[in-house]
């Protein structure tokens, strides 16, 4: 249970390392994971990144597959982007506006 | 390190699901006083709710009164709770929801705009953000100042008053001294005291955070408040690998625990919340595991709705679904118990209040999982016990002036975290005896390792075996303060198992399977344990104290404190 940051990708806004609850994501420009095995799972740092740098993924030891997720917000959609190993992906949709019905 | 002082009216410890309400609660009663929160991570995503959550399991719903909720959650303690700061919690639940809903939350209401319940004291919401709606609230107050990543390891108290607590920046050179008339410990409990479910890669994947690491209990405990029922240790019941709430099935779809031959077996063993636990654990025992939560032949709807439900709040249990390529309804959903936790929010371990939230230290005080005797608060008990201690807070610092902070006491906790980063290279490295405390719990205290078992041989070992792992703290160094932070926490789980320990071994019955199963008493012995069995730091020496137990109606007030 972990995430990986692009570093490519990343521009080095911070954000992520900011809302870290474990304050585990430090800055050298970009951002990165300095202790990957400290993560909770929490994703707070993926919903924090506009450019999709940030991922997270399953670790091996708990069933992880190689499958990664990030987020994407517009006005009160939260799309979540599940991307599978073999290249395929699937989008799903949460309207901030509708309640969980369990 | 720099040294920085500051001073403010309140000091608020923690800036979770507490101690947001706590600042609220100030600001709206008392708008002129100052208050600052200080704030391990950044309070947008820190302590529990930082994924989200998709119920309010504390909810008083029609035809339902407060007095029910307490009288829920004293069955479920098997008597031991405290009544009084039960029914006060109880009697805020519903209008600190109300306050939740026009703050932004999503509650899911039927067409006449009624909420609609799951169980008897549940609401559905959308709660993924939940906490950055506090966070916004907690921000946009004028008197109230946040200071986020900034990390809090000691009290400053002087006649058993409180003065103040001292801290350090988890990046910067930089060391706190806050004077305060009034403190408000809303740290939460405690995690990773035992060896996790999976040590490796995922072992952060844990059911409570693992950033909380009971360094408000610890600071309280050295400061020599008084503690409570930390053997009521609360083990989760969890979807197995993800550590994943297991709630949203069995009450959201109906889900029933099953064993691998198919059996429903969660009625042989009881509902309680330790009996779920138990009944999991004995049947895998007896060969019958693993155990599951039955959700094959559920319909490709509600497969959605849960997918959804989980991105909410646990998105881990999502992906795995995603990833094998088998949904709920065409797999049943494995279960497992998580290592064990103190957790004043679900269990009754922390802090001994008086009914206003008050600690047997004058001015200081407890709400959330930092609190104990109160057992099933979740989010919003957690909002109500900050409300009453941030009331209470108000009240005792009416004719007070800030304190001072003897310039010996900053430099007695400042010179310790000198000590760490000054000190170069240790036979040690923190992780090691980290790994090595929960080792020692796991197989001495009754850790997963031992079905959650002990017996008073084993907690004699597991006692001598963590002050060895204390003194080994000594020579530890830091390289930066991210590391300073990480040896903060090694000692302050240390301090916690050592009370747990004690707390173990002074109730000599079973009261409560795997909560504390002791395999020397086993059974339950009413006429000696149907009490409070408290601590205290005296000189040294941990010692334990029996109270009876608070009723609804009375109001408790410390009578032998200093």
């Amino acid at each position: 249970m972990s995430i990986t940051i692009d570093s490519e990708k990343c521009i080095g806004c911070g954000k992520c390392a900011e809302v870290c609850p474990g304050n585990l994501i430090k800055l050298d420009g970009k951002a990165y994971i300095k202790y990957p095995k400290d993560c909770w799972g929490c994703t707070s740092c993926v919903k924090e990144c506009s450019v999709n740098a940030v991922k997270f993924f399953l670790g091996a030891d708990i069933g992880g597959m190689g499958g990664l997720v990030y987020t994407r917000q517009r006005g009160d959609v939260l799309t979540w982007v599940i991307e599978r190993p073999d290249g395929s992906a699937k989008e799903i949709d949460i309207n901030r506006k509708e309640s969980n019905r369990y | 390190m720099k040294l920085r002082k500051l001073s403010t009216d309140v000091l608020i410890i923690g800036g979770g699901t507490a101690g947001c309400y706590a600042a609220m609660t100030i600001a709206q009663n008392s708008p002129d006083t100052k208050t600052l929160i200080c704030e391990k991570a950044n309070i947008k995503r820190s302590g529990c709710l930082a994924a989200g959550v998709n119920a309010l399991n504390a909810y008083i719903t029609k035809g339902c009164t407060p007095q029910d909720y307490v009288d829920y959650a004293r069955n479920d303690a098997a008597g031991i709770v405290r009544g009084d700061l039960l029914l006060t919690m109880s009697e805020n639940l519903n209008s600190v929801t109300d306050h939740l809903e026009r703050l932004g939350l999503v509650i899911l209401k039927d067409e006449n705009g009624n909420y609609v319940t799951r169980g008897k004291r549940n609401l559905k919401i959308n709660g993924e953000n939940i906490k950055p709606l506090l966070a916004d609230a907690v921000n946009e107050l004028e008197n109230v100042t946040v200071i986020n990543h900034i990390n809090m390891t000691g009290l400053a108290v002087s006649e058993n008053r409180i003065n103040g607590a001292f801290g350090f920046n988890v990046s910067e050179e930089i060391f706190y001294s806050i004077a305060a008339k009034a403190v408000i410990i809303c740290t939460g409990g405690a995690a990773g005291l035992y060896k996790p479910n999976n040590p490796g890669f995922s072992r952060h994947k844990m059911w409570y955070p693992p950033f909380n690491t009971g360094a408000g209990y610890a600071m309280g405990i050295r400061a020599g408040a008084e503690m409570t029922t930390f053997e009521m240790r609360f083990i989760a019941l969890r979807c197995k690998d993800t550590i994943a709430p297991t709630g949203t099935l069995a009450q959201g779809v109906g889900a029933k625990q099953i064993n691998s031959l198919g059996e429903v077996y969660e009625d042989k063993y009881g509902l309680t919340t330790s009996q779920r636990v138990h009944g999991t654990v004995m049947e895998n025992i007896s060969g019958r595991g693993p155990c599951y939560l039955k959700t094959e032949g559920i319909t490709p709807q509600q497969d959605d709705a849960l997918i959804k439900a989980y991105l909410n709040m646990a998105p881990s249990q999502t992906i795995k679904w995603l990833e094998s390529g088998k949904m709920p309804s065409e797999q049943n959903v494995e279960i497992e118990g998580t290592e064990p936790y103190i957790v004043g929010g679900h269990t009754a371990s922390g802090y001994w209040v008086d009914t206003d939230r008050e600690t047997t230290i004058h001015g200081l005080f407890a709400a959330g999982d930092a609190a104990g005797g109160c057992p099933q608060k979740y989010v919003t008990g957690a909002l109500a016990e900050g409300r009453i201690a941030a009331l209470s807070a108000l009240k005792y610092i009416a004719s007070k002036s800030i304190p001072e902070i003897s310039e010996e006491k900053i430099s007695e906790n400042s010179s310790r975290a000198e000590k760490f980063l000054n000190t170069k290279g240790s036979r040690f490295s923190c992780e090691q005896l980290e790994e090595a405390m929960q080792t020692v719990m796991d197989r001495y205290a009754g850790g997963i390792g031992t079905n959650y078992r002990y017996n008073e041989k084993q907690l004699a070992i597991a006692d001598e075996r963590i002050s060895q792992i204390e003194t080994l703290t000594d020579e530890l160094c830091a390289e930066d303060m991210h590391e300073l932070m990480l040896i903060y926490e090694l000692c302050e789980r240390l301090t916690v198992c050592k009370i747990l320990i004690a707390h173990l071994r002074a109730r000599k019955e079973t009261r409560w399977h795997s909560f504390a199963e002791n395999l020397d008493y086993p059974e339950r012995d009413n006429e000696n344990y149907l009490c409070c069995i408290n601590s205290r730091l005296e000189n040294g020496k941990i010692k334990i104290i029996r109270r009876r137990l608070i009723k609804e109606g009375e109001r408790y007030e410390h009578n032998d404190r200093q």
